[in-house]
Formats: C-alpha cells, structure tokens, sequence
C-alpha cells in the first residue's frame, strides 16, 4: 500500500478463506467484537418520520475519561469507515483507519482524550443497519430499514454519548461523511459541543456528487444477485455490483495528478495492449482490485442507505435556506479544514462553511492544506494537516481547561 | 479633533511593530477582537495573553494561516476587500487593521466594513507623509523605501499609500469619529500631544487611530 492511497489491501489473514472472512463480517452486524450500546423500547425518531423502537450503537473507545467528564471527544467516520478508527479491524485485520490521526501522542492525543468512535446508524459493523437482524420480522432488514439522514446518524450518537454519562462534548472531529455529522453536531447540539472540526467536507452534497453516488447505487441494484435487496436470505451477495460501485467512487477520492504520477498509461504485466478487455493497464487493474477487497468488508445495502444519508444532506435547507442560521449563537470553537486537489468536496465548499460561520459570528478557524493527495488525504500522512488538527485541539484544550497534551514535535 | 496619547513607555516589541505596543493600550481586557490581516497572529497571541481577549483573524497568506492555527488561534484565509462583508454588524468589540490598510484593494470600503462590524476600529498604517520619505522623493526622485516599507515600488503589496493628514481627511469624509490618535517616530516614541498635526504627519514614522461611528 503506498502512501498516496487509500487502498483495501489483500486480507493480512493469511490462509484465511472468503468464507471465514464473510462469517466473521456476518457476525460483526449483530454481535459486533466491539462495545455495543443496546436500546430497547427507546424509539430513535427518524427523519422519514418513522421510529426505531430496539437499535444498537456499536462503538469503540480509546483514552480514559477524565474527573470532570470533559475531555470526550467524538470522531465521526466517513461512508465506508467504521468504529475502528484506532484499533486492529476485526474484518480486515488491519490497522485503524485513522491510525495516524488518533492514539497515544497523535493529533487526536488519547494519551489526553477519550475518544469515542461509533459505527453510524445505517451502517454494517455493528450498528443498526440494513444488514441487521429486524426483530419485527427476524429477518434482515433489507430495504424494510427506513432510509436514515446524517441527522439521524447524529441522533444515535447523541443518545450514546448521554448513554455514556457526558453532558458536553470537548469535540467532535470527522471527514467527508464525517465531517457533515461534524457540522450536525454543531448546528443541531450546539451548546454540547466545545470545539468541533469538519474536515474535506460540504453543507450539502452537490449534483456532481449525487451523480457519481446514483452510478454505485444502480451497479449495485443492476447485479441480478441483489435479489430487490434480500440477497442474504438467498445466501448471495451483489459483489459485481457493490464492486462497481467502489471503482467508481474510488476515482473520486484521489486527484488526476496523483493517479497520473502513480498509474500514467503504464500497462499491468505485458508489455502490449492485447485488443481486448482484459485489465491491460495497472490503473484497471488496480481499480479492481479496489473493488473486489471492498466487498470483503461491506455490505451492498448499507452502501446504498449511506450513500443517500449524505445526497439527503443540505444544512441550509433545514434551516430556512441559509447556512448562516444553522450556526447562530453557536459557541462552539470551529477549525474547518479542506484539501487543495480535493475535488469531491473543494476548498469552496469549506469555505461556504466558514463564511456562514462568519455570518455567525462563530469563533472559527480555516486551513487550506495544499496536497496531490485528494480527498483521500485526511487519512492519510499530512503533517500540516496534523500539525494544524493538534494545535487547535491544543488551543481549545487550554480554553476549556483540560490539561494539554504535549508539544508538538518541531 | 482628538485627544492624543503622549505616554512614552520603553516597548519590548521590534521596533517596526511599536503599533502593536499602542494597540495594546486601546483594547479592554476580556473583549472581542477580530484582528484583519493577522499574519502569523503575533498581536493575537499577544492580547490573547495580556487581555484575556475572545481573538479571531483574517490572513490572506495561507501559510501564515496554517502556522497561526497550529498554534491554537482562531484563523481563517481570507481577503479583507472580499470576505468582510460576510460578518454581521456589531459583531466584535474591536476590529483591528494593523498596517494593513495600504495594501488593500478599496481602503474606504474595508473602513466602512470595518466600522459596521466592529463597535469600534483600530487602525495603523505607515505614514508616507514621514520626512524620510519626503526627502527621498525630493532629492533623489525616486519612490521612496523606508524599515516599515521595504520592497521596490514594483514588487510591494502596499497599492494605497496615505499620510496622516490624508487619512484624518477620509475620516472627516466618511463622517467618522477619531476617539484616538497616536503617531510614533523612527525611534518607537510617541510625538507629544500637543504637537500640531503637521508635525505629527512629518514625524511620524506610522500613526494608530481609535476610530467610532
């Protein structure tokens, strides 16, 4: 795996088979390894209007949380992330997928904050989504799982959070997908929020981005082994579909340079193009590959609810048309970062989030990280992007009064 | 018109920054403040230490924003001329605009903007009616350099030079009020308050105004 990518390697279980890794995927829906926050007869109110009455919220923690209840901070993950953020992922095998954000001594320093990462509601590592057993009907969900909103992600975090005995966040720190909970968080839990940091993210997602969203959905819902959705009680799984819909979206998280400096026009393992449609170049190939081991890990259904929880996702629509009133009197300390070669959700976006937070007379602070990296980047190695995350978690740890953590190295 | 500063304390500033030692003075603890064109966020830091003051900034330069936000201020990329008008009225205590001014695009609109957002505004700039540059462009009839204006005429960002004179005359015009005027000479000390305007507008090297409307 290089380090301009985010790439689903091969398994790191070695001699493991694809059943054993669809077993162990399987189990994590409803037993997830992890902690799990059980609610029954505690409806969740959605925004379609419909309640959950039994849902769970799989989470992990790191740090320890302190006296005072004030150093919880609450990463948010982005569409295929999960709540491994800093831990082994018991799927994959992997590490954490922030691992270089968050843990002891990093940006996101546990070694002075409780982090508290929670799979989303829609989602499939062990939250309530639509590969869920639907108590109702003992059966999975499938399509019967009402559509869920970003807000309704928030919801269940807040519920967790109140579950957890923490009254008032330090933070909340989250990307892409993440980043809209990020916003939510603050337009909706404003007075809970003491510091929060939106990162390659948007107030909205925009027609460009619904579109490439509408071409995973329709690979997935084209595969004949769908089944309309009910695929797991025909013991198939749409792979081509979801697969598809991987390559798709993978594009749209790195930048041409990159692709172009990695990839060019170079061909995989011939020295010929082979007039056919076989993988003659490495970025095919590549893209397969990308494919094939996201379908390892995920679930075809709760692509699609995810998917649509972030197309739903316009703040200002919610608020009468302007951003600027989702954050009123908001005192939550912002720091708003973006990407320079990101170009599913451009610097523009973020700064439409900071220019509403100006309106609002917000206390917020913005960086612009200059990279070839992508959307992809904030996974990845950015020291000025972790340089500016840890000193404004620093400054805000030293407004709030939590005891700082260390100096960052110079 | 004003009444003048003529308090003469020994600065721990550079020399060049004494208008951060005369801002110091005019902003009351625990207020407010938007600093436009913070650049690292040095007088942010600084009021933020001395004040307790709530600080924001503006910076255009993007690598001044990041190192200024790793140190914990609240910064954003931004453009006087262009991203002032997003913020409501009133919505600071102080805006400042510490030698900043002369390089905007639209000097008059980025006072007007900064005297609706902010309860009051302070304002420092190089004075380019300062004997100095006089006589550089006197005798040798050519655009003057100074310590607080460095770079050729053709490579500095400083599009909208003024004198003092110059700048109490837009005041005047924009029917703004000067609560406070302090003019500072090449050696950081600050003329006397009963020194005439023409004398402040020779030997001032930069002046710092507390403006109100």
């Amino acid at each position: 795996m290089t380090s301009d990518f985010v790439a689903d390697g091969g398994s790191p279980h070695i001699g493991a088979t694809e059943d054993d890794r669809e077993a162990r995927r399987r189990s994590e829906v409803d037993q997830p390894t992890s902690q799990v926050a059980r609610f029954h007869d505690a409806p969740l109110k959605l925004d379609s209007g419909v309640s959950l009455d039994n849902w769970q919220i799989a989470y992990q923690t790191y740090g320890t949380l302190n006296a005072d209840r004030t150093n919880a901070i609450v990463v948010c993950h982005a569409l295929t992330g999960d709540q491994h953020a800093a831990n082994r992922n018991p799927v994959t095998g992997r590490g954490g997928w922030w691992d270089s954000l968050v843990g002891p001594g990093k940006p996101v320093d546990t070694d002075h904050f409780f982090v508290i990462c929670a799979n989303v509601l829609g989602g499939c590592s062990g939250t309530t989504g639509p590969a869920s057993l639907n108590p109702e009907t003992g059966r999975a969900y499938g399509l019967d799982m009402p559509v869920v909103t970003i807000a309704d992600m928030v919801r269940a975090q807040v519920r967790l959070v109140e579950h957890l005995g923490i009254d008032t966040l330090f933070a909340v720190v989250g990307g892409s997908m993440g980043g809209m909970q990020v916003l939510e968080w603050g337009a909706s839990y404003g007075d809970r929020v003491f510091a929060a940091v939106p990162i390659a993210t948007g107030t909205r997602h925009s027609a460009q981005n619904i579109g490439f969203h509408e071409v995973g959905r329709q690979a997935i819902m084209a595969d004949p082994e769908w089944r309309g959705g009910r695929y797991l009680e025909h013991g198939v799984r749409p792979k081509k579909g979801l697969s598809v819909a991987r390559m798709a979206a993978h594009i749209t998280y790195v930048s041409e340079t990159a692709l172009h400096r990695k990839f060019g026009r170079a061909l995989q393992d011939r020295d010929v193009v082979t007039y056919g449609f076989d993988a003659d170049f490495q970025i095919e190939s590549y893209l397969r590959h990308q494919g094939s081991t996201f379908v390892d890990r995920f679930d075809a259904n709760a692509y699609l609810y995810l998917t649509r929880a972030m197309d739903y996702f316009d703040l200002a629509a919610e608020h009468g048309g302007r951003v600027a009133n989702a954050f009123r009197g908001s005192e939550t300390r912002w720091c708003v970062v973006s990407f320079t070669s990101d170009w599913l959700f451009p610097t523009s976006e973020s700064r439409t989030i900071v220019h509403a937070l100006n309106a609002a007379a917000a206390q917020v602070s913005f960086v612009e990280i200059e990279t070839d990296k992508g959307h992809d980047a904030f996974l990845l190695e950015e020291p000025k992007f972790h340089r500016a995350v840890r000193g404004f978690l620093t400054g805000a740890a030293i407004a709030r009064g939590i005891e700082p953590p260390a100096s960052p190295p110079r | 018109m004003s009444t003048m500063t003529a308090t003469t304390d020994s600065s721990t500033i550079a020399p060049t920054r004494v208008d951060y030692d005369v801002i110091r003075e005019l902003v009351a603890p625990g207020s407010r403040i938007l600093d436009v064109g913070c650049g690292d966020g040095a007088l942010m830091a600084l009021l933020e230490g001395s004040h307790g003051v709530r600080a924001s900034g503006i910076e255009l330069n993007q690598a001044g924003v990041n190192e200024a936000v790793s140190l914990g201020l609240s910064v954003i990329q931004g453009d006087a001329d262009t991203d002032l008008a997003a913020y409501p009225d009133r919505a600071f205590d102080y805006v400042i605009l510490s030698q900043t001014l002369q390089a905007t695009r639209d000097p008059r609109a980025v006072l007007e903007n900064l005297l609706r957002i902010g309860t009051c505004c302070i304002v420092s700039f190089p004075n380019f009616g300062f004997w100095r540059v006089r006589l550089k462009l006197l005798f040798q009839g050519e655009m003057p350099t100074t310590r607080l204006l460095p770079d050729p005429w053709w490579a500095t960002s400083n599009i909208h030079f003024c004198t003092i004179r110059d700048f109490i005359n837009l005041c005047a015009d924009m029917g703004v009020e000067v609560d406070r005027a302090i003019a500072v000479n090449t050696w950081g000390q600050r003329i006397p308050i009963n020194a005439p305007w023409w004398f402040w507008n020779l030997f001032g090297e930069q002046a710092v105004f507390l403006l109100r409307r």
